[in-house]
C-alpha cells in the first residue's frame, strides 16, 4: 500500500496522519522548526519561504485557537492566506467537501489546511486534489491532529532531550482524541520508550494496546515515576452520560492535582493541547504551575506549522 | 431452441456429477447428458472445451435496488449483471423504497423481473411492515405473491416481542425467517470492527458481540418457537461457533457468509478505503479464518454475494460518511473460487455453495442440471483472470473492494430458461 502522505522519493508530499511517517522525515520537521523559533523574536517576524503562494484553512469543524495558529505560520512564511469556516449548514445544503475543495483549487489555492469531523476527511480530499496540491490535516475526527502531535514531541524534546530515556503519560479521553493518537505515533517512532495511557475503560479504544503503549487505568500507578504528563482535554458532551457518570467524579479519579503531579519525578513537565477545563481534567494550580508548558506548547505551535508549510512547499517534485 | 454444450467439465454437485459430458437442451430444460437424445438436431452449440458447465449460480442475498433507488442501479442494470456473473437465480431483501411489504409490490418485482427474462427473481418479504419493528406483515399473501421468507434486513429490530411473534407467526405456516444479527445498540453509529484498525484509524466501532448478542436473542427465540431460522452475513468468530452449537443442538437454522468477508479483514480498510465500508464491518484475521472454517464443517451453509451496488456519490467521502456495502454479483463465482483454491476446497463442493445449497435454503427448483431441469446453466472458464475495472462490471454499482484487482474465473455463456442471456 503507497502512503498517500509521501511522494515517490520518500519526501513529504502530504501530512495527514504522524502513523507511517519515517523517523528522519520527524525529525526533519522538528529541527526546521527549531530554526523558526527565533523568527517569532525578532522585529520582523517574516521569512518569504511561502511568497506568492495561497494557503486555505478550511474548517468543517469550528476551532479559532488551530486556526489562528495555522493563519500565523503561513503569514509569517509570506503566504496569502485565506480563512474557511464551512457550517454544517451549507454541506447539508448538498455541497460536498470535494465541491467545497474544487472550488478553491478552482481559485489556485496551493496548500489546504483541513479539519473536519470525520475521520479520514483529510486523507479523503488528499486522494482528490490535483498532484501539485498540499494538504496538511489539522483534525480528522478521531482519527490525527498530527501537527499537535509534533509540536508536543518538539517541546519535549526542548525539556528533555534524550526521548530514548523518557518515561510518559498521556491521561484522559484516549478513544475520542485525535491528539492522543497522534502523539503516540509521534513519541514511539521517536522512540519513547514508555508511553503509558491512562483512563477508564470507556474512554479507551479496544486494543489500544496494539498502537504500542502501556494502559493504566488507576492514575496513581499510572504517574508514577513518569517524566512528562500529557493530558486531554474532555468534550463537554462526554461528561454526563453512560461513558463517564459526571465531570465530579472524573476530576476525582483523573484530574491532575499536585498531589497526583508529585508521584511523578520531580522535574517532569505537564502538557495540555487545550483549551483547558480547569477543574475538570487538570486543577489550575497545575495548570499555572512551574511544571506546567502549556503557554510555551502554543508557541512552538506556530513554529513546527512553519517548519511543515515550508517543507511541504519546498517538496514540489511528483 | 436447442442447444448442445459440448465437450466441456460439467460439474453438477447434487447429482454428484464432475466429469466431462455433454449436455443437451431443448424447450427450456435439459433434455439429456452425456449421450445425445435421439433426434436431437441442435440450433447452437456451446464449444465447452477447457470450460467448466455448472448450473446457473444461485445467490441467497443482492439487492436490485428497485423500487425507489434507482439512482444506484436498476432492475435492468442488476439482473444484467446477474447473468454476467453466472448468477440464474437470486433472492432479493425488502430493503427497497417502498419495503417489500405488500403483495402488489412483490407481485409488480416479479412481474417486472420476468420481462427482462434474464435471472429468476425471489423476493423475500419484510417481516414487519415499512420494517419499522411494529406490526408483522402478511405473510401468507406474501408468499402467495412469491416471498420466499421473511426479513427484517439491516433494520431495527430492538423489540424482542415483536421478534417473538414474527418467528411464532412465521412458523405457522413454515415460512423461513432470514435475520441478520446485529444489535442496534453496539451497533450505532458504529463504521468498523472494534478493534486494531477502528482504534488506529479512530474510526467509531462495531464490537463482536453486537452480532453475538443479537445471536444468542435470535437462536434463544428460534429455539423456543421453532422457527426455521436463516442467519445473514455472519462475520464474527464467536458468532460461527455459536451457530456450530445450535446446529449440533439440531436447531433449524442455516447461515451464509458474504463473500467479501470469506477473503478482507479490517486490514484492507488500510487508509480509510472506502470500498471496504461493509455491512456487517470486516473484521479481524482470526474472524475471517474462524468463517472459512465455519464454510467447511458446514455451519456456514453458503457464500453470497450481498450485493449492494452504491452510488458512487455516496461512496465519495470521508469513511464514516460513506455508504455501506459492494457490488457483488458479477464477483461471486470469482470470490468461490479463490476461497476454493485458497482452502483446498473441490470445485465440486466449492460450487455446491453458490448452486445446489443456496437453491435448497431458497426452496427452489434450481442449482442443478437433472435431466428435466430448467436449463439454468454456467459456463465458465476457472483458469482465466479477468480484471475488476469499472467498464468491466454491468451492474449500476461499480463499488468493490477489489477494484483493480484480477480473480481467476470467467463467466463465458450463461443460460437462462435455455436461452443464452449472456456470451463474452
Amino acid at each position: 500500500m503507497n502512503n498517500p502522505q509521501l511522494t515517490k522519493n520518500g519526501e513529504l508530499k502530504h501530512l495527514l496522519s504522524i502513523e507511517g511517517l519515517p523517523k528522519a522525515i520527524l525529525n526533519q520537521i522538528l529541527d526546521t522548526a527549531e530554526s523558526f523559533v527565533g523568527v517569532a523574536e525578532r522585529e520582523v517576524k517574516k521569512v518569504p519561504l511561502l511568497r506568492g503562494k495561497t494557503v486555505c484553512n478550511i474548517f468543517f469543524e469550528n476551532s479559532t485557537r488551530t486556526r489562528t495558529t495555522f493563519e500565523i505560520a503561513a503569514k509569517r512564511l509570506s503566504a496569502d492566506v485565506i480563512n474557511l469556516n464551512v457550517n454544517t449548514s451549507s454541506q447539508s445544503k448538498g455541497e460536498t467537501i470535494l465541491d467545497t475543495v474544487d472550488n478553491l483549487i478552482a481559485m489556485h489555492a496551493d496548500m489546504f489546511v483541513i479539519r473536519h469531523a470525520q475521520s479520514g476527511a483529510a486523507h479523503f480530499i488528499a486522494r482528490h486534489v490535483a498532484p501539485h496540491i498540499r494538504v496538511i490535516n489539522a483534525g480528522d475526527g478521531r482519527h490525527a491532529h498530527p501537527t499537535q502531535g509534533l509540536l508536543d514531541v518538539f517541546t519535549i524534546r526542548r525539556y528533555k532531550p534524550d526521548m530514548h530515556n523518557l518515561r510518559i503519560a498521556i491521561v484522559g479521553d484516549v478513544l475520542h482524541s485525535r491528539v492522543a493518537r497522534s502523539e503516540i505515533h509521534a513519541l514511539t517512532t521517536l522512540g519513547v520508550p514508555e508511553v503509558r495511557v491512562i483512563a477508564p475503560k470507556t474512554l479507551l479504544p479496544h486494543d489500544v494496546e496494539r498502537l504500542g503503549v502501556q494502559v493504566y487505568h488507576d492514575m496513581n500507578a499510572g504517574l508514577k515515576d513518569v517524566d512528562v504528563v500529557m493530558m486531554l482535554r474532555l468534550q463537554n458532551e462526554r461528561m454526563n452520560g453512560a461513558l463517564l457518570p459526571s465531570a465530579q467524579e472524573y476530576f476525582k479519579c483523573y484530574g491532575l492535582t499536585q498531589e497526583k503531579l508529585a508521584l511523578a519525578k520531580p522535574d517532569a513537565i505537564v502538557m495540555h493541547p487545550g483549551p483547558m477545563n480547569r477543574g475538570v481534567e487538570i486543577d489550575s494550580a497545575v495548570a499555572d504551575g512551574a511544571q506546567s508548558v502549556i503557554l510555551p506548547q502554543v508557541t512552538y505551535g506556530i513554529a513546527v506549522r512553519m517548519a511543515v508549510m515550508s517543507i511541504l512547499a519546498g517538496n514540489t517534485e511528483e | 431452441m436447442k442447444i448442445l454444450i459440448k465437450n466441456g467439465r460439467l460439474i453438477d454437485h447434487k447429482n454428484n456429477i464432475d466429469a466431462v459430458r455433454d449436455v443437451y437442451v431443448a424447450a427450456g430444460k435439459v433434455v439429456a447428458v452425456g449421450d445425445a437424445p435421439a433426434d436431437f438436431h441442435p440450433n447452437a452449440t456451446i464449444d465447452a472445451t477447457n470450460l467448466v458447465v455448472a448450473p446457473g449460480l444461485v445467490d441467497v442475498s443482492a439487492r436490485l435496488r428497485e423500487p425507489g433507488f434507482e439512482y444506484k442501479a436498476t432492475l435492468k442494470s442488476e439482473l444484467r449483471a446477474a447473468v454476467a456473473g453466472g448468477v440464474t437465480s437470486l433472492a432479493c431483501p425488502p430493503d427497497t423504497d417502498p419495503v417489500l411489504d405488500e403483495p402488489g409490490l412483490v407481485e409488480m418485482l416479479k412481474h417486472r423481473a420476468k420481462l427482462l427474462n434474464l435471472a429468476h427473481v425471489y423476493p423475500v418479504g419484510a417481516l414487519t411492515r415499512k420494517l419499522e419493528g411494529k406490526e408483522l406483515t402478511e405473510m401468507s399473501e406474501l408468499a402467495e405473491a412469491g416471498c420466499v421468507g421473511f426479513s427484517h434486513v439491516t433494520a431495527r429490530l430492538t423489540d424482542t416481542l415483536v421478534l417473538r411473534r414474527a418467528m411464532q407467526y412465521a412458523s405457522t405456516f413454515g415460512f423461513t425467517v432470514w435475520l441478520h444479527p446485529e444489535d442496534a445498540y453496539l451497533a450505532k453509529n458504529g463504521v468498523a470492527h472494534d478493534g486494531e484498525v477502528a482504534a488506529r484509524l479512530g474510526l467509531a466501532g462495531i464490537p463482536s458481540s453486537a452480532e453475538t448478542i443479537a445471536l444468542a436473542t435470535i437462536l434463544t427465540l428460534a429455539e423456543e418457537t421453532g422457527a426455521r431460522v436463516h442467519i445473514c452475513r455472519i462475520s464474527t468468530r464467536e458468532g460461527v461457533e455459536m451457530l456450530r452449537q445450535a446446529k449440533q443442538r439440531g436447531l433449524a437454522v442455516s447461515a451464509d457468509a458474504a463473500a467479501n468477508h470469506v477473503h478482507l479483514t479490517e486490514h484492507d480498510i488500510g487508509y480509510f478505503d472506502a470500498q471496504c465500508h461493509l455491512k456487517p464491518p470486516l473484521r479481524s484475521q482470526r474472524d475471517r479464518d474462524a468463517l472459512r472454517q465455519g464454510l467447511a464443517d458446514h455451519t456456514l451453509d453458503v457464500i453470497c454475494s450481498d450485493h449492494t451496488p452504491v452510488d458512487d456519490d455516496a461512496k465519495l467521502a470521508p469513511f464514516g460518511e460513506t455508504e455501506a456495502g459492494a457490488t457483488g454479483l458479477e464477483l461471486l463465482l470469482p470470490l468461490t473460487l479463490k476461497w476454493a483454491q485458497e482452502t483446498a476446497t473441490p470445485l465440486a463442493a466449492a460450487l455446491a455453495r453458490i448452486t445446489s445449497e443456496p437453491a435448497r435454503l431458497l426452496g427452489i427448483n434450481a442449482g442443478h442440471l437433472s435431466v428435466g431441469a430448467t436449463a439454468d446453466i454456467c459456463v465458465f472458464d476457472p483458469e482465466q483472470f479477468w480484471k475488476i475495472e469499472r467498464n468491466a462490471l454491468h451492474s449500476q454499482g461499480k463499488n468493490t473492494p477489489f477494484l483493480g484487482m484480477e480473480l481467476a474465473g470467467k463467466v463465458r455463456w450463461t443460460l437462462v430458461a435455455g436461452q443464452v442471456v449472456h456470451q463474452s
